[in-house]
């Protein structure tokens, strides 16, 4: 034990303060991976073209679940054997292209829409630390959008998700100055992006009347209380399209298995 | 298990920028729960400074869990605090008891500029790694992991020369700032496994190189850098290093 996983117990023994050789472990699941993510195509370019995203940041390897391993190895499938041969296609058509000036007007565009939205967070001039926001977001997520759902409490979560947003952008405090080294404002734009992406995660497991992988619905459980699949209505991947605040669209990619039948997960 | 809440005073260093002269501030934190990690307990400063208009302590942190190394700071004169072969971290506040005076440093080292309070630039050891601690090989087909044998006492010698988090408390440590525990792991791990032969010579001749022009100090074999460790670094890797380098020295072409 010691041989394999000692390091671990080690670490566990400083968290705790107990001896795991002795007492018996006290456990407790944690986030560690996000399903789901940027739209891509075969070749892992997002919507916006010349725009590749990969590993964890795509939506692309992994199905309901991500299976264990699973994420690191995206990462290098991504890395090593896609991106290698499908950026060139990208590059094959902007070789002979000069470089883009910073006086392009969509970079112009891009740097005056980020610099607007760091000044809004910045001149908020709030009461509240982003530390308590993103504790709160954290929370409402974890009860609600965690490891098992409901409708309810999807609506709800959704409903607590926006009106955090609406206190966040008016009462955040970030002290410091914006043009130096600023952790808290670095966070403030992590968890502005968190709250849009909260949101986004319980409106899609409202919209999922079924359970499969990570998903898991209580409305839809066998009598044994596994997860019930709804193959006939829900045999697509969510694709989402944000037109204004709050409002999300809904793109259907169908899902076709020739080889492979889905199947439930039987953990007995 | 009981728990105990205590309350201290912290000695923090700030520093608003490379160019501005620091100094010590003191603060108190109360009601600080013995089960809180080291960072938790600086969060906690962190949201009392920010309630009551004041700037946070700007430190380091990413994974928290002992294996990125970016948590740099000297606690009570120890870079990574009291507890041996430890990460900030993983350092939990049943180290200390109430009303104790904790004093909190960045890394000192002229190669380690301070960015902001206990946030230092440690970009010179990415710099080495550029150097040449990793390994070209083409991709492809990957080869079957058994048609590479290598037994396991070179396996394990090399994972615990691999398991170096880069967190630079070695340079903290050494009265010289000498970089060479760090440096020797990076070379080590690579060294002793076959995937790194194609680029022995040219790898331990280049991170040398950067590591002089990074301006570190040189090694007296004092041992500091071991006992700070976290992850237990031996310096026998150094001897390894040492005899890398002057083989690759005296049969270069
Ligand atoms: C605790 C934990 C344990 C895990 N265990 C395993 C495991 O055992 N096996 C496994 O397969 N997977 C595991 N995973 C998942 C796996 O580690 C991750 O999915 C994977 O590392 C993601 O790699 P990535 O390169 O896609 O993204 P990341 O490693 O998240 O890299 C994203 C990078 O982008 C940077 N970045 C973010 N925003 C910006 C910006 N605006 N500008 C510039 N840079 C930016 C970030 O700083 C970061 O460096 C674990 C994850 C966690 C958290
Ligand atoms: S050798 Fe140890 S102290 Fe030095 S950087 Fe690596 S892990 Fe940190
Ligand atoms: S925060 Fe990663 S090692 Fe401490």
């Amino acid at each position: 034990m010691k041989e394999k996983y000692g390091n671990l117990f080690d670490m566990y023994a400083k968290i705790t303060g107990e001896n795991p050789y002795e007492v018996p472990m006290r456990i407790y699941p944690a986030v560690h991976y996000t399903m789901g993510g940027l739209w891509v195509d075969y070749e892992l370019q997002t919507t916006v073209p010349g725009l590749y995203a990969l590993g964890e940041a795509n939506f692309s390897d992994h199905g309901a679940n991500r299976l264990g391993a699973s994420a690191l190895m995206q990462g290098l499938a991504d890395g090593y054997f896609v991106i290698p041969y499908t950026l060139g296609n990208n590059l094959a058509d902007e070789i002979y292209n000069a470089p883009i000036p910073t006086s392009h007007p969509a970079f112009e565009a891009a740097e005056k829409a980020v610099a607007e939205r760091i000044a809004t967070l910045k001149n908020i001039n709030g009461k509240q630390t982003v530390e308590s926001f993103h504790k709160r977001l954290g929370k409402i997520i974890w009860n609600e959008c965690g490891m098992s759902r409901t409708a309810a409490g999807l609506k709800q979560a959704i409903a607590d998700v926006q009106a955090l947003k609406k206190e966040f952008w008016s009462d955040v405090r970030i002290p410091g100055e914006i043009n130096e080294y600023n952790p808290e404002l670095d966070k403030a734009n992590r968890v502005a992006d968190f709250i849009e992406l909260g949101e986004l995660m319980c409106v899609d497991a409202l919209a999922r009347e079924e359970s499969c992988g990570g998903h898991f619905r209580e409305e839809y459980q066998t009598p044994e209380g596994e997860a019930l699949r709804d193959d006939k209505n829900f045999m697509y991947v969510a694709a989402w399209e944000l037109k204004n605040d709050h409002e999300w669209t809904l793109h259907k990619e169908e899902l076709k298995y020739e080889v492979i039948q889905p199947s439930q997960r039987n953990y007995k | 298990m009981s728990h105990t809440t205590m309350n201290l005073n912290l000695k923090v260093w700030r520093q608003k920028n490379t160019k501005t002269a620091g100094a010590f501030e003191m603060y108190r934190v109360e009601n600080i729960s013995d089960e809180m990690s080291f960072l938790e307990m600086m969060d906690i400063l962190n949201e009392q400074l920010i309630t009551t208009g004041g700037e946070p302590v700007a430190f380091d942190h990413d994974c928290r869990e002992g294996i990125c190394g970016m948590c740099s700071m000297y606690i009570n004169g120890k870079p990574h605090g009291p507890w041996q072969a430890n990460t900030t971290c993983q350092l939990h506040m049943r180290a200390f008891k109430d009303n104790d005076t904790i004093v909190i440093e960045p890394w000192r080292a002229n190669a380690f500029p301070v960015i902001k309070d206990l946030t230092v630039d440690r970009s010179a050891f990415d710099r080495i790694i550029q150097a040449g601690g990793y390994v070209s090989v083409n991709t492809g087909n990957a080869v079957d992991g058994n048609s590479l044998p290598i037994e396991k006492a070179k396996a394990d010698e090399a994972f615990a020369a691999a398991m170096c988090i880069g967190c630079g408390a070695c340079v903290a440590a050494c009265k010289n700032s000498s970089a060479m525990l760090f440096l020797s792991a990076k070379v080590s791990h690579l060294a002793l496994l076959p995937q790194g032969d194609p680029e022995r010579k040219t790898r331990v001749t280049n991170m040398v190189a950067q590591l002089d022009k990074e301006g570190f100090g040189a090694c007296t074999n004092t041992g500091a850098c071991e006992a700070a460790c976290p992850k237990e670094i031996s310096i026998a890797n150094i001897a390894r290093l040492n005899k890398e380098y002057i083989v690759a020295g005296l049969t270069s072409e």
